[in-house]
C-alpha cells in the first residue's frame, strides 16, 4: 500500500474489509474448488427478461429516465406490490428506482440519519448493512439472533438492545445468511416496539418471493406501519437479475423525497436497459419465478438433509437460498473450519462471523449451486468431518 | 412426474447413487425407478451429449427430406419403419408440409451418406424423391449451446 492512505477518511479507514473477499481471493485461485459460496441465483436471466433488454437496446431506449425511474417501471412496481405485499404506493411520489437494494438501503440511511444517530439491525445479516451505517457517522447497534429461533428477531432482545438515540431499525426477511423468515405474530410485536420507540423500519426484502414455508408478510401491511416503513426491494434473487443492478425503495413521500435528492446527486438513474427488462419481469416473470423457488426448496431440502446426517447441525431455512449449519460442534471456530475446509478438500463455506459476530460457530451454505455440486460438496465436507474425527 | 425422470430432465449428469443421495432413496430404489420407467416405454435410454465439433472430426451428419407415396402394404407408418431400421438412421420423423418424411443420418463420409441415399433409400418402393442437407456447424444441441464458453465466466466464485 502507498502512502496516500493518509487521505482516506477516518471512518472509512476504520470500517473493516469484508470478510468474504479475502475468501474470494483464495477460492478464485483454486481450480477445482467447489464453491458454496456464491450469494447469488446459479440461474441464468429468464429469456424473456433479457429479451426484453435486448429489445430496448435495439429501439435506441439509452437514455438517462426520470430520477426515481421511467412511470412505466414506477406504476408496475405500485401493482406489484400492493398485489404481493399489500400497501399501496403513489408511483409519482412514494417509489423510486434504484442501483439495487444496496443503493436503496444506503440512500435511505443517508437520507434519514444525522450523526450520531443510532440504528438496530439484526445479525447474522447481509455484509452491508453496518458499515452503511457507519458511512452516515452513525452508531449501529446489533441485535442477536440465534438458532435456538430459527434466526428470526425475538421481539425481546430487540427491546434489550434498544437505546436512546435510536431512530432507524433495518430488518431483513427472509435473511441472508440464516434463511430466517418473521411470521406475522413476530411482525406485529417488532411493529408495536416500532410504533413505541418512533422507530423508522427499512425493510430489506430481497428475499420475500424465496419463501418455501408458510406466506411472506411484509411488515409494510401491518397498522400502522406504512407511514413509518421504507419497503426496500429488487430483482436479483426472484428473477435472476443480480447483474442488472435494478431495486426500489417504496415509503412515506417525504422520507422517499429526501431518498430522491441523494439518489439524483449521487446516481441520477438506474440504468434504462434494466429498468425495460424490470418490467417484463414484474409483468411476465411470475412462471420462472415460481420455477427457479421450486428448484431452490429441491435443494435446500437435500443440502440440510446432508448436513444433519453429516452431524452438522442445521435448522430448515425458511427461506432465501443459503443453508446455515452449526460447525461449532466439531470443536473447531467458524473461520477454522471454513479455511480448512477449503484447503483439505477445495469446498468454499463462507464463516458465519462474516455476517457479524452472532454468525460464531456457523457457516453458510449456499444452495444456488447445481445437484451435482451439492452433491460432491457434502462427499468432501464428509471426508473433511473423518479427518477431523480421526484426528 | 416421476422425482428419478424429473431429476434427468433437468440435465445434469448424476449418476444412480448421486440420483439416490439426492432423492433420499437408495440406489436400489433409483434402478427399480429406472427399469419401470423402461418397461412403460417412458425412458428409451440415456446417452451423453457430445460436442458436435468432436463429433464431426469422426463423423458427417446430414438431415434427408423425403417424399413418399403411401400406397402398398403398410402406408406411411411401413415406409417409415423401414428407413427407421437403417443403422445410419438416427432419427426418422413424419413430418407435415413440403414433405413427408424427415430423416437424421450420420456416417463415416460424405460418400457414405451419398451412398444410402442413392443405394439404399431410392431403391424403397414408395420414396417418390429425396433432398440431402449436410450439417455444416452446430450452435446448440439438446439444449447446450456449444459455441459460448460459459455465460458465467465473470461471476465471483464467493460474494455476499
Amino acid at each position: 500500500m502507498d502512502e496516500s492512505g493518509r487521505f482516506v477518511a477516518r471512518h472509512v479507514a476504520s470500517l473493516p474489509k469484508s470478510g468474504i473477499r479475502d475468501f474470494f481471493a483464495i477460492v478464485s485461485k483454486m481450480k477445482d474448488a467447489v464453491s458454496l459460496g456464491i450469494g447469488e441465483p446459479d440461474f441464468v436471466t429468464p429469456f424473456h427478461i433479457r429479451e426484453a433488454a435486448m429489445n430496448a437496446l435495439e429501439k435506441g431506449r439509452t437514455s438517462y429516465t426520470d430520477n426515481r425511474g421511467t412511470s412505466q417501471l414506477r406504476e408496475e412496481i405500485s401493482r406489484y406490490v400492493a398485489k404481493n405485499y399489500g400497501p399501496e404506493y403513489n408511483p409519482e411520489t412514494e417509489i423510486l428506482a434504484t442501483i439495487g437494494v444496496s443503493e436503496a438501503l444506503d440512500i435511505m440511511l443517508r437520507a434519514t440519519l444525522n450523526p450520531g444517530d443510532k440504528v438496530l439491525y439484526h445479525e447474522p445479516c447481509y455484509v452491508s448493512y453496518a458499515p452503511s451505517v457507519t458511512l452516515c457517522h452513525a452508531e449501529a447497534i446489533p441485535v442477536r439472533t440465534t438458532s435456538a429461533d430459527q434466526f428470526a428477531l425475538d421481539p425481546a432482545a430487540l427491546r434489550a438492545a434498544w437505546q436512546p438515540g435510536c431512530k432507524v431499525l433495518v430488518i431483513n426477511f427472509p435473511t441472508n445468511p440464516t434463511g430466517g423468515t418473521a411470521d406475522r405474530a413476530k411482525l406485529q410485536e417488532i411493529a408495536k416496539f416500532a410504533i413505541e420507540k418512533d422507530l423508522l423500519v427499512a425493510s430489506d426484502e430481497i428475499y420475500s418471493e424465496l419463501t418455501f414455508e408458510g406466506d411472506h408478510v411484509s411488515i409494510a401491511s401491518l397498522p400502522g406501519m406504512r407511514e413509518r416503513t421504507v419497503f426496500l426491494h429488487g430483482f436479483s434473487k426472484a428473477f435472476a437479475m443480480t447483474g442488472f443492478r435494478i431495486g426500489y425503495a417504496c415509503g412515506p413521500a417525504a422520507v422517499i423525497d429526501g431518498m430522491l435528492k441523494v439518489h439524483q446527486y449521487g446516481i441520477m438513474c438506474a440504468s434504462i436497459i434494466s429498468q425495460e427488462a424490470a418490467v417484463e419481469a414484474l409483468r411476465n416473470g411470475r412462471d420462472s419465478m415460481l420455477h427457479m423457488r421450486d428448484k431452490y426448496r429441491e435443494r435446500r431440502d437435500f443440502i440440510v438433509r446432508r448436513f444433519n446426517e453429516l452431524g452438522l447441525p442445521c435448522h430448515l431455512p425458511r427461506g432465501a437460498f443459503y443453508a446455515f449449519p452449526q460447525v461449532s460442534v466439531t470443536g473447531l471456530d467458524a473461520m477454522t473450519f471454513a479455511q480448512k475446509l477449503l484447503e483439505q478438500q477445495k469446498v468454499a463455506m463462507v464463516p458465519g462471523t462474516a455476517f457479524g459476530a452472532a454468525g460464531a460457530g456457523f457457516c453458510r451454505a449456499s444452495f444456488s449451486t447445481s445437484y451435482e455440486r451439492i452433491h460432491e460438496a457434502s462427499e468432501r465436507i464428509a471426508r473433511f468431518l473423518d479427518t477431523i474425527r480421526r484426528g | 412426474m416421476n422425482s428419478v425422470l424429473k431429476l434427468l430432465l433437468e440435465g445434469e449428469a448424476l449418476d444412480t447413487q448421486q440420483l439416490g443421495k439426492i432423492l433420499g432413496l437408495g440406489a436400489d430404489a433409483v434402478e427399480r425407478e429406472l427399469a419401470e420407467l423402461r418397461r412403460q416405454g417412458v425412458l428409451l435410454g440415456m446417452r451423453p451429449v457430445l460436442n458436435p465439433s468432436f463429433e464431426a472430426e469422426r463423423r458427417v451428419r446430414a438431415v434427408i427430406e423425403i417424399k413418399i407415396r403411401p400406397e402398398g402394404i403398410g402406408g406411411f407408418d411401413g415406409i417409415a419403419e423401414r428407413i427407421s431400421s437403417f443403422e445410419q438412421v438416427e432419427s426418422c420423423y413424419l413430418m407435415s408440409g413440403g414433405y413427408d418424411l424427415l430423416v437424421v443420418v450420420t456416417a463415416d463420409n460424405l460418400y457414405k451418406v451419398a451412398g444410402f441415399v442413392h443405394e439404399r433409400l431410392a431403391r424403397i418402393e414408395g420414396v417418390q424423391g429425396t433432398s440431402t442437407h449436410f450439417f455444416l456447424r452446430a450452435y446448440k444441441k439438446d439444449g447446450f449451446v456449444v459455441t459460448a464458453d460459459g455465460v458465467r465466466r465473470d461471476q465471483p466464485s464467493v460474494s455476499p
